[in-house]
């Protein structure tokens, strides 16, 4: 328990010790505006239609993923994962290259002679909330599959259980477990969007909290009004958090031998055409765009500037540094939250915390210590960690719950405790997860979930940086190449560790 | 454990160099200090003979910068504020933090402009920006605009220098109509985005028939991309000027190396790097003149610019005019 202690002081010291920050420096909370209301309500019905679908639609996707096999299904699953690691400005090129008043879709209406759709309004925030988040719910919804023991499965076969049968027996109780927490981890990334709502929404009736907080900081510099903004963003994850924890319940299947699971997908053609266009429509609207951004920028890949290819190493070490303080706050935290409910609280708090407000209190409580350029690697570091871990632990907790739950009491009985238990139980139990966690925290810092503006310093820039400063150079070209080299190379990270993990599963 | 290491690796390099020579720190944005911005030529010039080390430290953009000192207040290590514009030194000025630079008023701006705290180093006019293979005939004012069905991207005034340039820019030319102005450019407005590069990206990408940004944009694809599609369409009401200017703090440290640079802002060298670099006039034209490409670009004959504080006084207003305007 001290290791989970010390990860949830060291998260509430980062989320609300900055928010205090902020409003130390103000002297106080400001008072929020009737603007910033409006904001608040746009953004939580974004939000909450967002995370709605995203979760709504992984259901078929991540069950028709899991009971059929076929060449390639691994490399699809991968693949699959990919928007959610993207940075938002590449995603928002990859989806105007399909969905934009010059993209493929709008082509192809108009050689049909079809009046053009436009993508930009309330419908385009949430369709790229939908594309960025389907995947993390999908990979969710995938593990809790892959997690009813296939004991279970096997019973369900020789009871001759029909789909039907098989989805109120087994899949719904592990979807009742699942779904909450995979919705309240999306509707939390869509509440806190700032960069996606306001490129995609069209004008100011799609402002965010997070654009109102950067008026506050910018525009006005009323900070007292922003860490009133911060502390609503907070209150809002708490709402949403108990909200969430009242709806999920344990799935109880007991522990299984871990045997492979004996796949016997149901039969009939028309579930078979049903699982195939799901697959395919799913795979289309997330792969295409992705395609998309690869098509430009890989051309001019090799002309790239030596400072772009710097600015991808140290990008690098950032992601791996920030991968490893993940895992050590995420599992423990894990471990912790399968017994007592309040470490996930702590856990999923950073998911509201607004970049702004992280950054500028950082720089307040730092800039007495040393000058804020040589602490923005170690900082960045520091924020993308903290700013992966509500996904990491969202990845570790349903195995953790299930490990608590069923080999509690055995390893209490065997004596197993400390570094033994680690080693023999916990880590091998949690490789699957683990894996994803960690590649989808070295993929997320690749993308630096934060612009810490304050701390940047373009001679030690990140890529993302990077790629912002030639787009600031009219270097648009550049820029693209960027981008692919981005999404490559998150995209390896994030396969490296997920192969690793589900290897060390078998 | 690395990590402090590191950290303490650092804070010592730092504490060693300051002993060699004395260090001037300026204190600007981003794209002045990427290696295609002026300041890696800026620094190699100026550290030839003033026996010193010169520092850019970066704080994102414009406004980012004034929030920068704004939190920093006295506090702070810059002896040189550059890159502020007129939009902004009212607040700056009211921070008593800068001191008066005693130099002489920039002789190559557009309209005249003196202030006791603040020298102008660039400048350039806010335009609408198109490609000529996609748009023969651009509108020829805001109204023309607001009445064809022409597509525009924008940037959003809260968060980018550009597009609070554009409400001041509507403001200045149209006042207590210029609510209905907006109105009208509401079916226009493709999106509005955060800053001014994806603004750019998009219209590049075709994405709408015309974007916000300089007039001295063209020059660009002219020069670096041998492109001359793109050209700023000139607007009858006159164009908003961006000023961009730089001040000496109060407090430095180094009272006679700020001075010396504030003088060298107006030398040959710095601002013979400007129009290629910063894509922006330069405040006083070197001896060689502009590149060529600058002699191609729209010179709009009249000018519009609010004051300091009739730019500070306005930007709320016209905000929520904005706001309403386009928030249906």
């Amino acid at each position: 328990m001290l290791p989970a202690r010390l990860a949830t002081l060291a998260v509430l010291a980062l989320v609300l010790g900055t928010l205090a920050a902020v409003a130390w420096q103000a002297g106080g909370l400001g008072a929020l505006q009737a603007a910033d209301l409006a904001a608040a309500r746009f953004t939580v019905v974004q939000a909450l239609i967002s995370a709605t679908l995203s979760v709504a639609l992984a259901v078929p996707v991540a069950r028709a993923l899991h009971r059929r096999r076929f060449p390639g299904r691994g490399a699809l699953v991968s693949l699959m994962g990919a928007p959610f690691i993207l940075p938002a400005v590449v995603a928002v090129m990859g989806l105007l290259a399909v969905f934009g008043r010059a993209g493929v879709v709008n082509d192809a209406l108009a050689a049909l002679g079809q009046p053009r759709i436009s993508i930009y309004g309330a419908g385009g925030v949430v369709l790229a909330h939908v594309f960025f988040n389907l995947p993390l719910a999908t990979r969710l919804l995938l593990h809790g599959w892959q997690a009813i023991p296939s004991e279970r499965m096997r019973l369900a076969q020789s009871l001759g259980f029909s789909p039907k049968a098989t989805l109120r027996h087994l899949e719904l109780p592990m979807l009742r477990a699942t779904l909450p927490g995979a919705w309240l981890a999306i509707f939390l990334v869509c509440l806190a969007s700032f960069a996606v709502a306001l490129t995609l929404g069209g004008g100011p009736a799609a402002t965010t909290i997070e654009l109102a907080i950067y008026q506050a900081f910018r525009f006005d510099f009323d900070l007292a009004r922003a860490a009133s903004l911060g502390l609503l963003q907070v209150a809002l994850c708490v709402a949403a958090f108990a909200v969430s924890a009242r709806i999920a319940l344990p799935q109880g299947f007991g522990a299984g031998l871990d045997r492979r699971a004996v796949l016997a997908p149901p039969l009939g053609w028309v579930l078979r055409v049903q699982d195939g266009v799901v697959m395919g429509l799913a795979a289309a609207f997330l792969i295409v765009p992705m395609a998309a951004v690869l098509l430009r920028g890989l051309p001019a890949l090799s002309g790239l500037p030596v400072s772009v290819w710097a600015a991808a190493g140290r990008s690098l070490v950032v992601a791996l540094a920030a991968t490893a303080l993940t895992l050590l706050l995420a599992l423990p935290l894990a471990l912790a939250a399968a017994r007592q409910r309040r470490f996930e609280w702590a856990g999923t708090l950073p998911l509201v915390a607004s970049p702004l407000v992280l950054g500028t209190g950082l720089f307040l409580l730092l800039r007495g210590f040393a000058a804020p350029a040589t602490l923005a690697l170690p900082v960045t570091v520091a924020v993308n960690a903290a700013l992966a871990l509500p996904f990491a632990l969202r990845t570790l907790l349903p195995a953790a719950r299930t490990l608590q739950a069923d080999y509690d009491r055995l390893a209490a009985s065997l004596g197993l405790s400390g570094f033994a238990r680690l080693r023999l139980l916990t880590l091998p139990r949690l490789a699957r997860p683990l894996g994803f966690a960690a590649g989808l925290s070295a993929a997320l810092s690749m993308g630096d979930l934060g612009v810490i503006a304050l701390f940047a310093d373009p001679t030690q820039a990140t890529l993302p940086l990077q790629l912002y400063a030639l787009m600031g150079a009219y270097r648009m070209a550049d820029a693209a190449a960027a981008a692919s080299l981005l999404m490559v190379l998150s995209f390896a990270l994030f396969w490296a560790f997920d192969r690793l993990g589900s290897h060390a599963d078998a | 454990m690395r990590l402090s290491l590191m950290l303490a690796g650092f804070l010592c390099a730092t504490a060693a160099q300051a002993q060699d020579k004395p260090v001037l720190t300026v204190l600007t944005y981003d794209s002045f200090v990427t290696e295609w911005g002026p300041a890696p030529i800026i620094e190699e010039v100026f550290e030839r003979d003033c026996g010193c080390d010169l520092r850019f430290v970066a704080a994102g953009d414009g406004a980012a910068l004034m929030a920068r000192l704004l939190l920093e207040g006295d506090k702070t290590d810059a002896d040189v504020v550059l890159g502020l514009d007129t939009s902004l030194t009212a607040q700056a000025a009211a921070t008593g933090l800068f001191a008066p630079h005693g130099l002489a008023p920039a002789p190559d701006l557009p309209m005249a402009y003196d202030d006791a705290l603040f020298t102008p180093y660039d400048w350039g006019w806010f335009a609408f920006v198109y490609d000529t293979t996609r748009l023969a005939t651009p509108p020829k004012d805001f109204i023309e605009l607001g009445a064809s069905d022409v597509k525009i991207v924008i940037q959003d005034p809260r968060s980018s220098t550009p597009g609070l340039g554009l409400l001041l820019w509507v403001k200045a030319a149209y006042g207590d109509r210029a609510g209905e102005v907006w109105a009208a450019l509401a079916d226009n407005i493709v999106t509005v985005t955060p800053g001014w590069s994806e603004a750019y990206g998009l219209f590049l990408e075709g994405e709408a028939d015309m974007v916000l940004s300089y007039s001295t944009s063209p020059a660009y694809h002219v020069i670096a991309e041998a492109d001359v599609t793109k050209e700023a369409a000139p607007f009858g009401e006159g164009h908003y000027l961006q000023i961009e200017v730089a001040g000496r703090l109060a407090a430095s440290d180094q009272p006679e190396l700020a001075d010396r640079f504030m003088a060298f802002i107006h030398s040959p060298a710095f601002q013979g790097t400007i129009p290629e670099t910063n894509w922006m006039y330069p405040a006083t034209t070197s001896p060689a003149g502009l590149p060529l490409a600058f002699e191609w670009l729209i010179w709009p004959e009249k000018s519009l610019l609010m004051s300091p504080q009739e730019a500070q006084a306005a930007r709320g207003p016209a905000l929520a005019e904005w706001r309403a305007a386009l928030a249906r």
